[in-house]
């Protein structure tokens, strides 16, 4: 898929509400984490929806960037490296303690497997997978509706 | 000879002058009529594709006819490809991800590779193409096997008729009447008609095109031989090589010259020939070109590089996106931007050039050739006209690289259409189609006439000629059917459920 600016933004919330939301729901429980296991829960949702609110900026910039290519597309391997610079101000906000919901940040070994693990699954889904309910998404640049 | 045999069941001259035809009329020439709602014309890749999606929506065979004088859909690809030096081992342009055998592109070619050769390779250079590796591409031999398999699977023998369309005419009342010529002996009267609701057409390149200085060379000298196209035979031009050392001429600058001069040079390398290239580039690229720092493209030594005939995004992204919404002046002005000659940048390819150079036997030069003669000694001499001044290139053999581009007219459905059926030119000369691909100003009643392909180059959507681009009028073709109640739209559940008898190698299920 060749993304177009809405498309991404389409994609990318569709795919942590659903794929990312899957990802978390298997992972809390073993995740190296304290406290009740609703309280991890939440701090692991909070992530994954910072992830894509923030998202929202950050294929902004990804937009303008792919405009310095010729071809207007996107290799399959930056939709997967982006995920370094993403989980890293993320990582900062939440150490400086910005995110709202969230007190604090989890551990850094949770955090890196959490996010780490639903974006390979969402770049994962997106790049093949996706394709086989909805036929006409790659063609119209990502967009679902 | 139309005219000569008219006997009953040949186009009378009053059919032949009447842009819409009546069912009494057509009965009344003694021509055969069968029924199909759907018809489609050519039979190759483009009629496949949305044979397939047709299927897969859940369409019965008996509502489907594929009229075509090719036996398999991948026949005039694989001979095209096959000459053009592309044998079935041998990698094609398009990326992963274009399966005409399979309508979701999932799994890509690089994921069946990779299972059936039990090997990471694909998977690995996908993921680091174009950055760290080349666009990785299916070989030949893989798509056609692919093809074969789905052509099976969907029954597509079922819904082929064979034989040559002569030219398709709206129908009062609604529809169309496509006139078919069987092959000789197989029918009893010379045409027969398919009266349908809907018409496709895929009949992909009008014909060869020779360059105006090589074809006047041809006619001239009757010498069909020493200068040749490379989308004809021409293998002996490589045989008389390998005999002595010779020159060559090859003209062009797109992916099939790149093709042609890596044979050239492999089998220099690998028989020791003597082999001296010379190749002219009409426009002679030396670097990054475009009009503006976000529309550069790459290019040197000649060539405009880019991995496939249009940048990525006219497939699905954003120049997809934005060609649908020009028209005229603003449509043609885009399509020079971003087409034109082109080739991609392999790796293979790079070193070869180089070492070409380098070794003083590859001469690429900018020019162009006003006149082809024959010199006393046998050899060709090209009168050249270029950047640098004027010059003379003596060759054995000239090997014109630069194309199937000849006029929509050369076809006879074609040129029928523009002048009986409404149909009319798009900024580049080629059939007008809608968004949605039917060709503008040919509806008749409730039916309607759709084009895909080469014909339709130049339209809202600049892919047209691809596997990918041929998949994409499909599906637009679909679902506009379905929008006319034809047939049913595929959405997620069906889709899924027809990908998992795809994986599986089940057949299609027909929709009551
Ligand atoms: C050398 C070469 C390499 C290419 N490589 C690639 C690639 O790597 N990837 C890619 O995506 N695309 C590639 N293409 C483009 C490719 O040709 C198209 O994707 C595809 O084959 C075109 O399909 P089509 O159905 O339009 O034409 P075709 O497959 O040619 O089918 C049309 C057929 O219709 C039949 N026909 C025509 N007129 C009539 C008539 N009056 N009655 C009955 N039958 C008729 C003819 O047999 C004709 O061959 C390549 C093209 C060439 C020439």
């Amino acid at each position: 898929m060749v993304p177009i600016l809405f498309g991404r933004i389409q994609t990318r919330i569709v795919l942590l509400a659903v794929v990312g939301s899957a990802v978390t729901a298997l992972l809390v429980p073993v995740l190296p984490l304290a406290g009740p296991l609703a309280e991890r829960y939440r701090g692991a949702f909070l992530v994954l929806a910072a992830v894509g609110v923030l998202g929202i900026g950050w294929e902004g910039l990804y937009h303008l960037l792919m405009q310095f290519r010729w071809e207007k597309d996107w290799p399959t391997l930056f939709g997967l490296l982006t995920v370094v610079p993403e989980a890293a101000l993320l990582w900062v906000l939440l150490d400086r303690d910005v995110v709202p919901g969230l007190a604090g940040r989890p551990p850094l070994a949770a955090y890196l497997l959490h996010v780490g693990l639903v974006w390979l699954a969402v770049w994962l889904v997106a790049n093949g997978p996706m394709r086989v309910p909805l036929l006409r998404w790659r063609f119209r640049g990502g967009r679902l509706i | 000879m139309a005219h000569a045999s008219h006997g009953p069941g040949e186009l009378t001259g009053e059919l032949l002058a009447a842009p819409i035809w009546s069912d009494d009329l057509v009965e009344a020439a003694g021509i055969p009529v069968s029924d199909a709602p759907f018809v489609t014309v050519g039979g190759g890749i483009g009629s496949f594709v949305l044979v397939d999606y047709l299927r897969i929506a859940g369409v019965p065979t008996g509502q489907i006819r594929v009229l075509s004088n090719l036996d398999h859909p991948w026949e005039t690809y694989e001979y095209l490809t096959r000459v053009s030096q592309i044998p079935r081992p041998e990698r094609i342009r398009s990326d992963s991800a274009s399966r005409p055998d399979n309508i979701w592109g999932f799994p890509s070619y690089a994921v069946s590779e990779a299972w059936q050769s039990r090997t990471l390779r694909p998977l690995i250079q996908v993921f680091g193409e174009p950055i760290f590796s080349d666009y990785w591409t299916p070989r030949a031999g893989a798509v056609f096997a692919g093809l074969e398999r789905e052509s099976r699977r969907i029954n597509y023998p079922d819904m082929l008729v064979k034989g040559v369309v002569r030219l398709v005419r709206r129908r009062q009342g609604g529809g169309y009447f496509t006139i078919l010529t069987p092959p000789e002996g197989s029918t009893a009267t010379r045409r027969m008609a398919y009266r349908s609701r809907f018409v496709h057409l895929a009949v992909g390149y009008p014909g060869l095109r020779f360059l105006p200085d090589l074809r006047a060379f041809r006619e001239t000298y009757q010498d069909f031989s020493h200068v040749v196209n490379a989308y004809e035979p021409h293998e002996h031009v490589y045989e008389f090589l390998k005999t002595r050392p010779g020159t060559v001429v090859v003209r062009g600058g797109g992916i099939v010259a790149s093709r042609v001069l890596q044979r050239l040079m492999d089998d220099r390398e690998r028989y020791g020939l003597g082999t001296e290239i010379v190749q002219i580039f009409r426009t002679f690229v030396t670097g990054a070109h475009g009009p503006h720092p976000w529309a550069r493209r790459k290019g040197g030594d000649g060539w405009a590089y880019q991995g496939f005939n249009y940048p990525k995004s006219v497939w699905g992204g954003q120049l997809k996106a934005r060609m649908r919404r020009l028209d005229g002046e603003a449509r043609a002005q885009s399509y020079a931007e971003m087409g034109g000659t082109n080739t991609p940048w392999r790796r293979r390819w790079q070193q070869q050039m180089r070492a070409g150079r380098r070794g003083g036997w590859y001469h690429p030069v900018q020019g162009v050739v006003t006149r082809v003669e024959p010199r006393a000694d046998g050899m060709l001499v090209s009168q050249l006209t270029g950047d640098t001044g004027d010059r003379e290139i003596a060759a054995h053999y000239i090997i014109d690289c630069t194309g199937l581009e000849a006029d929509i007219t050369e076809h006879r459905v074609l040129a029928d259409l523009l002048a009986h059926g409404g149909a009319g030119r798009n900024p580049l000369g080629r059939l007008e189609v809608e968004r949605h691909f039917e060709i503008k100003g040919t509806a008749s009643g409730n039916g309607a006439l759709y084009a895909s392909g080469a014909t339709t180059l130049g339209g809202y959507f600049p892919g047209v000629d691809t596997f990918l681009g041929l998949q994409i009028a499909a599906q637009e073709i679909a679902d506009d059917l379905a929008r006319r109640s034809w047939c049913r739209r595929i959405g997620p559940v069906r889709s899924t459920a027809q990908w998992v008898r795809w994986m599986r190698g089940r057949g299609v299920e027909d929709e009551g």
